[in-house]
């Protein structure tokens, strides 16, 4: 195909799947380059796929390759489930960014730098001997020097701006290159423009001139000789929206509370990358969502358990090292059996970490991590847009069971972005549990729903139902406080029973692939999409690879015995040093194998392809 | 917590109501029944129906209290005992709560979450059980212990300095701080019922003897032959005057409380100071926040009570506010915010 627009011919390809990472300074506007990006791929009806990757620091010096923020997405034309392994194109704003970036991109891939930024002082911050732009170390990439910078500043000439200001524009030049390149409109972004900055023409008018300068100089060089386009993807019917999976998990607990009839409070103490969840529940005053922000975690768990007590759905949020101080008052929860749910939005960890890196290592805190016998049920979803479903699932378990329930999310799944079918409010299921009321005879806190094993929520304000809870073992049935050595371990036995016998109420373990044979890949959270990418690829090939994904991970689906057992090797990859393979082990004294990687960053498809194909080489 | 004062129907119960068929299991001589026993003793009065009271506890020795109370009652954990008030305050603004605590469960563990929900105003009414000790862990150094006490932790003296609670409710802007003493049963009634009337974050100090292991931590000023010379009974707009013959003042001098006797070296009444509980600033209230045995009487009474927005008023004003401003949340609509596409 071959186009003439108004500026140099140029050809037209057609791609299934382009993958882009956009990388610069902290200070450089990559996250919201990216995400403009993703928002326009995502209207236009592509599958979308986001990766966004920044440092701990808020402002790292300048230039400096600590100071290298990065956003990798993948659009493409079919189902993906992945922002892509390795990008087509990078684009990169300064020498640290293509320092840190280049060595993922494969040879014959593409990389924009911004040649403004390639100065004596910039390429010293990035630890570079020598210029990489004149010295050959890129001649197996098609790199494009472009004067981001100046083209930027006599595109923004005569506003009344500093050059510092000005400067800050010209990621949107870059976007506007990126969406000439793939032929993307404009206009998602200038209506962002309209609504961000209306309030300051100027500021506004600069972000406009920026992506029209930017767009306008791809349609006019010579550098490039192709646009790529790719078409829209094929998703089931229904009206879409691109979403984070902390929007969702947001939005999620918002239709569970309607779905429950109850109100919502969700208690809180700021922490990466768990914040915009409380950001999102925040904004939602006219839904009557009551957010508390917490002096700590401590409080954050107790003010959750309070309102729990007083009859809402009420839920806490935080990261690793937060669970960890939640942990006391969890087993309250625990002891007193009130519905709560606890999202822990994983980070790398121990101690502080890599505190904006993902790793699902805090699987054991949540599975065990409090003292005595204290089971708490744990679910786990796998994909941004599952964040929606699952947090009506934490909750429907959590009032349905009267038990506290941790919901584990990670930096990858809650920072990542997919299209998001979004559901109608009819399609909401029923969670609602009755509240209790005075009946006959004594009231029984504790005594129990025979199905359930739940205990009834008898919340302050209704008559007649007057009684004490706590911390203290209580009294099968009366609830008052007991020492009896037999009633302890009663007890205790119920505890684990109740929480046990969710497993009849959870799906089972659905398999992708062949229902027996070679190889299991079994994974759980944000793992999914590299996983099932890796299994299509394999199968494809021929090969006997089935994938099975636990969102329920405490308890497990009851089928989960009977599907480990259908395969010879049982490969379980995860981003910790192997804590469902313990589990699994544990529980069902299958051989697994495991895969840990630690890096702070999601697994690659190719990683898990490689590492099965090694596993069958191995076996066979 | 007006709100609470009008039942649908007027209620008559009586302390009997209040009383939990628990068996009380605190030591024989305990300040804690005194305690116990006011607080059943006033419940009437304020007609709220009881199952819109909630008695909060942490551990402790008067972490029991909720378990005695016939009301509903959440025995939480060690200092957390704020935060569970704070939540169900918030979930449930038309509850009447009281949460009751000790001077290691509220000072040590509990010290964040007592700075932060008096300084949020939550709605509740804090009785802190102080008897300078560790009670439930049979005897170690407390927060509100004497600098070089002699526990079984420090056996050689504590080389830890005290805080004052009431001045550190004050900095922490509490909107009630008021001390009382376990034997003076009317005057505690009277600092329950004005606490509980209170809206907004009440602190009383309760002096408390613990009889087992810190015996007599408050006696040289609180027993009956000496209380009046060496306590000071606050009373809004009255000058501060004590003493057995009502002879001995408190004066100001500079920035110094001064104890000056009525009659000698020309000192009059009109010197004093005047107790103003209602007073905005909270200077006259960090003073006598400050004063204490043996350097001047120890003040009872309300050292302060001023009226501010509680926490649950603006919470609950924010979310009328923006239900006015953009209606109730339309769940539909909140789902399709943003940019949608529709696939065929
Ligand atoms: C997390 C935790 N740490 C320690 C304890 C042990 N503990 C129970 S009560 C208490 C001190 C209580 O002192 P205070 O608050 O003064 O109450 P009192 O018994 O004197 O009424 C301690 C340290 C505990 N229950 N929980
Ligand atoms: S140990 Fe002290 S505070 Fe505790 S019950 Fe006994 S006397 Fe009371
Ligand atoms: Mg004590």
């Amino acid at each position: 195909m071959t186009s003439t627009a108004q500026g140099p011919e140029h050809d037209v390809r057609e791609l299934d799947r382009v993958t882009i990472r956009f990388a610069g300074d902290s200070g450089d506007g990559m996250q919201l380059t990216g995400t403009q990006f993703t928002r326009t791929a995502a209207v236009f009806g592509n599958d979308i796929s986001t990766f966004p990757d920044y440092p701990a620091e808020i402002r790292a010096p300048a230039g400096s390759l600590p100071g290298v923020s990065g956003f990798q997405l993948s659009f493409s034309a079919s189902d993906i489930h992945t922002p892509g392994d390795a990008p087509d194109v990078l684009v990169a704003m300064n020498p640290a960014a293509l320092k840190t970036n280049v060595p993922d991109v494969p040879p014959g891939g593409a990389v924009i730098v911004n040649s403004d930024a390639f100065t004596a002082g910039n390429l010293s911050k990035a630890a570079y001997a020598s210029n990489p732009l004149t010295d050959g170390s890129l001649k197996q990439y098609k790199v494009f020097q472009v004067p981001i910078s100046t083209l930027n500043a006599a595109a923004l000439e005569g506003l009344d701006m500093t050059s510092k200001q000005v400067d800050l524009t010209k990621n949107f030049f870059a976007l506007g290159i990126m969406f000439w390149l793939y032929e993307r409109s404009m206009e998602p972004t200038l209506k962002w423009i309209d609504q961000k900055f209306g309030s300051r023409p100027v500021i506004a008018e600069a972000n406009r001139r920026a992506l029209r300068a930017g767009h306008a100089f791809g349609d006019t060089t010579e550098m490039f000789h192709e646009t790529y386009r790719v078409p829209k993807a094929k998703l089931p019917p229904g009206t879409y929206r691109n979403i984070t999976g902390n929007e969702a998990t947001a939005l999620g607990f918002l239709a569970a509370a309607q779905a429950a009839g109850r109100p919502l409070f969700y208690g809180s103490y700021p922490i990466t990358p768990a914040s915009d969840i409380l950001h999102q529940l925040s904004a939602f005053k006219s839904f009557g969502v009551k957010s508390f922000q917490a002096e700590d975690e401590i409080a954050a768990m107790g003010a959750t358990i309070g309102a729990a007590y007083g009859g809402s759905l009420a839920l806490t949020g935080t990261s690793g090292p937060g669970l960890a101080l939640k942990t006391e008052a969890m087993g309250l929860a625990v002891m007193t059996e009130l519905p709560v749910v606890i999202v822990n939005v994983q980070r790398a960890g121990p101690s502080t970490g890599l505190p904006t890196k993902v790793e699902q290592a805090d699987l054991f805190q949540a599975v065990f991590g409090r003292n005595g016998e204290a089971p708490i049920p744990v679910v786990a979803p796998a994909t941004p847009a599952e964040c929606f479903s699952m947090a009506i699932e934490a909750s429907r378990i959590a009032l349905k069971y009267m038990t506290p329930v941790i919901y584990l999310s990670d930096a990858f799944v809650g920072n990542g972005a997919e299209p998001w079918r979004v559901p109608s409010t009819d399609e909401l299921p029923d969670i609602s549990v009755p509240a209790a009321v005075k009946g006959d005879g004594r009231f029984l806190p504790y005594g129990r729903d025979p199905e359930t094993l739940s205990r009834p929520w008898a919340v302050p304000g209704t008559p007649g139902l007057e009684h004490r809870i706590g911390g203290l073992e209580k009294l099968d049935g009366l609830g008052t406080v007991s020492y009896d050595a037999d009633n302890h371990h009663r007890m205790t036995v119920l505890r684990r029973d109740k929480v046990a016998g969710i497993a009849k109420d959870i799906p089972d373990l659905e398999v992708f692939g062949p229902d027996h044979g070679e190889l299991l890949i079994l994974g759980w959270g944000s793992t999914y999409g590299a996983i099932r990418s890796a299994v299509e690829r394999l199968t494809g090939e021929g090969k006997s690879v089935a994938h099975a994904h636990l969102r329920h991970l405490f308890p497990f689906p009851k089928n989960t015995g009977d599907v480990l057992r259908s395969y010879k090797t049982v490969l379980v990859p995860e981003l910790n040093l192997g804590q469902l393979w313990f589990l699994i082990r544990g529980t069902y004294l299958v051989d697994a194998l495991a895969y840990g990687r630690v890096r702070g960053k999601p697994f690659r498809i190719s990683e898990i392809v490689d590492e099965a194909n090694r596993i069958l080489a191995e076996r066979s | 917590m007006t709100d609470m004062l009008t039942p649908p129907e007027a209620i008559k119960l009586t302390r009997k109501d209040f009383v939990a068929e628990q068996e009380v299991r605190w030591c024989p001589g305990c300040g804690d029944y005194s305690i116990l026993a006011q607080t059943q003793k006033v419940m009437p009065d304020f007609g709220v129906p009881k199952e819109n009271i909630v008695f909060i506890s942490g551990i402790g020795c008067s972490g029991r209290l909720p378990y005695y109370m016939n009301t509903y009652g959440f025995h939480s954990i060690h200092g957390r005992a704020p935060t569970l008030a704070t939540g169900l305050k918030i979930a449930r603004p038309e509850l009447m709560i009281w949460v009751t605590t000790g001077d290691g469960d509220a000072l040590s563990i509990g010290g964040n979450h007592f700075l932060h929900s008096m300084r949020r105003n939550v709605d509740f009414t804090m009785v802190m059980h102080n008897n300078r000790i560790y009670g439930l862990t049979k005897g170690q150094t407390s927060p509100t212990s004497e600098f070089g006490k002699r526990t079984k932790s420090t056996p050689m003296g504590s080389v830890d300095r005290p805080v004052m609670p009431l001045t550190l409710a004050l900095a922490a802007e509490a909107t009630f701080v008021a001390r009382t003493v376990d034997t003076h049963t009317e005057h505690m009634q009277q600092t329950l019922e004005a606490a509980g009337r209170h809206r907004g974050a009440s602190f009383i100090e309760v002096l408390q003897n613990c009889n087992i292991f810190n015996d007599g931590a408050w006696r040289e000023f609180t027993e009956r032959d000496v209380r009046d010379d060496r306590m000071l009974v606050l009373e809004h707009g009255k000058p501060l005057i004590f003493g057995k013959s009502r002879d001995k003042g408190i004066r100001l001098r500079g920035l110094h409380p001064e104890v000056v006797t009525i009659g000698e070296n020309g000192v009059t009444e009109a010197d004093l100071l005047v107790h103003d509980q209602y007073a905005e600033d909270p200077y006259l209230a960090l003073i006598l926040s400050r004063m204490f045995w043996p350097e001047f009487p120890v003040p009872v009474g309300i050292l302060r009570e001023v009226d501010r927005p509680t926490y649950s008023d603006l919470m609950d004003g924010q979310i009328e506010q923006a239900i006015a401003k953009s209606g109730p949340g339309d769940l539909a609509k909140a789902l399709m915010a943003g940019e949608t596409w529709t696939v065929e």
